[in-house]
């Protein structure tokens, strides 16, 4: 013990390698939350995958979650092409102003009405045609298999889709690529499985979803 | 001019067959009164049992029991005739069916478009394979000696005058279309095929054949131009598939269907359009008619893509009594404007355009499952929003929950905080009267939401929308 050096002087100096992987490649889908980006292993939603919110109730932040992604996606496209933004068997009306205040544009937007047992049929569909940017879909009976039928279709199409389901699904398996978890109290998101990387030990607050 | 006729030998048989789901069955057609029976035509596995066209029933019963018996029924022949002038349009402006068992079609026109004679032939006659029709093509000059010569040739292709009467003149008398009577006297003159006919002194033969049979044989070399009737194109499709069993599941009408869409189409590539509407139309034996209705959002000539719809509206009908026939009926048949489509396209395999996946989409769903959304000038929450008409309408910087209820419904949570407000929402006197205060509340299981209380009242909460 000839000297005790401070651990701010020898990172400051860079004599210690610590190991740190190198910057990764940004994903060209990204949440647009830079820190929901940092936890995920591709930087961002996994392309062409399926990605589950699961959520515990009502009101909580799956939009908040998603309404940059999807403004990004809405706006992307010049005027010629007409890769839509499909919202299968929404759970509410979706508020059209909020959505256009969001940063949405309202006619790349698409709303399809489906009986619970035909979302699945519909988002498959829709999943596989290529003709949409991303899926969003709120499927009531969901087992493994069907989850895995989505998956594929999201692979062949190229397509962004998202699944919300109850959060009691969390203890399931699933195929998906990506789960997130949104809690309540307190409020933060838990990825509990992500393709590609270890889930992140830590929780996100979702007070720390700023742009 | 040059004149392409099509000689149907088989019309009849041909269009019973072709919707038949046996064809390789021992079948015959039967005409005649109900004391005489004959069989009128027979396909080749009942030909391959001893049967022939012309034996009277009877005589067929005893040779085979088994064959597939069909009345010769006139108007479908019509009808048939009629689909394949039809599906002739599509290949010339001028097409005649005045003819029996006869289309005549002036192709010179039509060279530039489809290519010299033996493509444009081939092509004619790969359609009427693939539609299920047995043919004969000659093309000639002049309408008359096409007609004439198709009786003795197949493939045979002259456009000049000079073979033509070469050919003319090697046609037997009794294939040349002159009234029975008249190819009777001219055998027993001696005269069997027409060249010795030409050659005779012009008013002697006027004298002994009559002067019907001169103006024929002035038809045929051309020297007399008759003006045929044409053929034009019926602005409704209408096809009729009859059962001779009683089906009773809607799988089993998925062949005739797809025949039926498969003539639609046929007719609507003869005349460059599409189809937005139709409607299929199920025929009980007793009750009244079931209509299935199939709507597009735009006009579609693709068998494949129309099929598939069709299908889709028809598969979860549940059939109330057995259906005995089934008609397609198209009477809204705009221009067909194809879609373009990017040269270098580098969407996936299986990609289908927005359009087709919507109309899947609502084939299956219903007419009203797929809709757009716009913003209304409003401040009503509910009339806020419409569906599909854009407007030109700009957001309120306001801040408004991402998720609406359809009905407000009451908030019951003693222990609600309010996080801002009151918006005071107060429009519409003159219709939906609206007054109240809005409020952006956290539930005690923090979430937020958006809730209003009518103005002047200190009651409970009530639930109008999730900031999600």
């Amino acid at each position: 013990m000839a000297s005790v050096v401070a651990l701010e002087s020898l990172l400051d100096s860079r004599r210690v390698w610590r190991g740190q992987p190198q910057a990764r490649p940004t994903s060209r889908q990204p949440t647009g939350f830079a820190a929901l980006d940092a936890q995920l292993p591709s930087g961002g939603w996994p392309e062409s995958a399926l990605s589950e919110l699961l959520l515990p109730m009502d009101g909580i932040g799956e939009l908040r979650l998603l309404w940059p992604t999807l403004a990004r996606l809405s706006q992307a496209g010049d005027a010629t092409s007409d890769e839509k933004i499909v919202l299968i068997a929404p759970p509410y009306l979706p508020f059209a102003s909020a959505w256009a205040n969001a940063g949405v544009r309202l006619d790349k937007l698409q709303i399809v009405l489906a009986q619970p047992r035909d979302v699945l049929w519909a988002t498959e569909q829709c999943l596989r045609s290529a003709a949409c940017a991303a899926v969003l879909c709120w499927p009531l009976q969901a087992d493994d298999r069907a989850l895995r039928r989505l998956q594929v279709a999201a692979e062949t199409g190229q397509c962004l889709g998202f699944a919300m389901r109850d959060a009691k699904a969390a203890a399931n398996p699933s195929p998906a690529a990506l789960r997130i978890v949104i809690d309540t109290a307190p409020a933060q998101l838990r990825v509990i499985k992500c393709r590609g990387g270890n889930p992140p030990t830590q929780p996100l607050p979702l007070s720390a979803l700023t742009r | 001019m040059l004149w392409a006729c099509i000689l149907l030998p088989q019309l009849a048989l041909d269009g019973v067959l072709r919707r038949h789901a046996a064809p390789d069955q021992p079948l015959a057609l039967i005409s005649g009164p109900s004391q005489r029976r004959v069989l009128h035509a027979v396909n080749e596995a009942a030909e391959a049992e001893g049967l022939h066209a012309g034996q009277p029933l009877t005589t067929a019963q005893t040779l085979c029991h088994h064959f597939a018996k069909v009345d010769v029924d006139s108007a479908a022949v019509e009808r048939t005739h009629d689909f394949l002038a039809a599906w002739a349009y599509r290949y010339g402006s001028l097409v005649s069916r005045s003819l029996p068992s006869t289309l005549l079609l002036e192709v010179e026109a039509s060279f530039k478009l489809f290519g010299p004679w033996p493509r444009l032939e081939a092509r004619l006659r790969h359609d009427l394979s693939e539609l299920g029709f047995r043919h004969r093509i000659v093309l000639a000059p002049n309408p008359w000696a096409a007609r004439a010569l198709v009786n003795r040739h197949d493939g045979l292709a002259i456009s000049q005058d000079a073979p033509l009467q070469q050919a003319l003149g090697q046609l037997p008398v009794d294939a040349s279309g002159l009234p029975l009577d008249v190819c009777e006297s001219l055998g027993r003159m001696g005269l069997r095929t027409l060249q010795p006919v030409f050659a005779l002194p012009r008013a002697a033969l006027g004298k002994r054949v009559g002067a019907s049979a001169l103006q024929q044989l002035d038809r045929l070399t051309g020297a007399l131009a008759t003006p045929l009737p044409y053929f034009q194109p019926a602005d409704v499709f209408e096809a009729r598939i009859e059962f001779n069993y009683d089906v009773t599941s809607s799988q089993a009408l998925l062949f005739p269907l797809r025949r039926l869409i498969d003539d639609l189409a046929v007719y609507l590539a003869g005349r460059d359009g599409g189809v937005q509407q139709f409607l299929l139309r199920l025929e009980h034996d007793r009750g009244p008619v079931t209509d299935v209705r199939i709507g597009l959002l735009a006009a579609e000539r693709e068998p494949a893509m129309l099929f598939e719809f069709a299908r889709g509206r028809l598969e979860p009908l549940t059939l109330t009594a057995s259906v005995s026939a089934m008609q397609l009926i198209a009477t809204e048949l705009p221009p067909f404007v194809p879609a373009a489509r990017d040269l270098f396209d580098t969407r996936p395999q299986q990609a289908m355009p927005w359009q087709q996946l919507r109309e899947r989409l609502r084939a299956r769903l219903g007419d009203d499952a797929v809709h757009g959304l716009a913003i209304r000038a409003d401040h009503r929450p509910e009339r806020s929003w419409q569906i599909d008409v854009q407007t030109k309408s700009s957001p309120l910087p306001l801040p408004r929950p991402g998720w609406l209820l359809k009905q407000p419904i009451p908030l019951r949570d003693h222990r609600l905080r309010v996080l801002a407000g009151p918006e005071r929402i107060e429009s519409g006197w003159w219709e939906a009267d609206v007054r109240r205060d809005y409020y952006v509340v956290e539930t005690s299981m923090g979430q937020r939401a958006w809730a209003y209380r009518p103005v002047g009242e200190l009651g409970e909460f009530m639930l109008h929308g999730w900031f999600a």
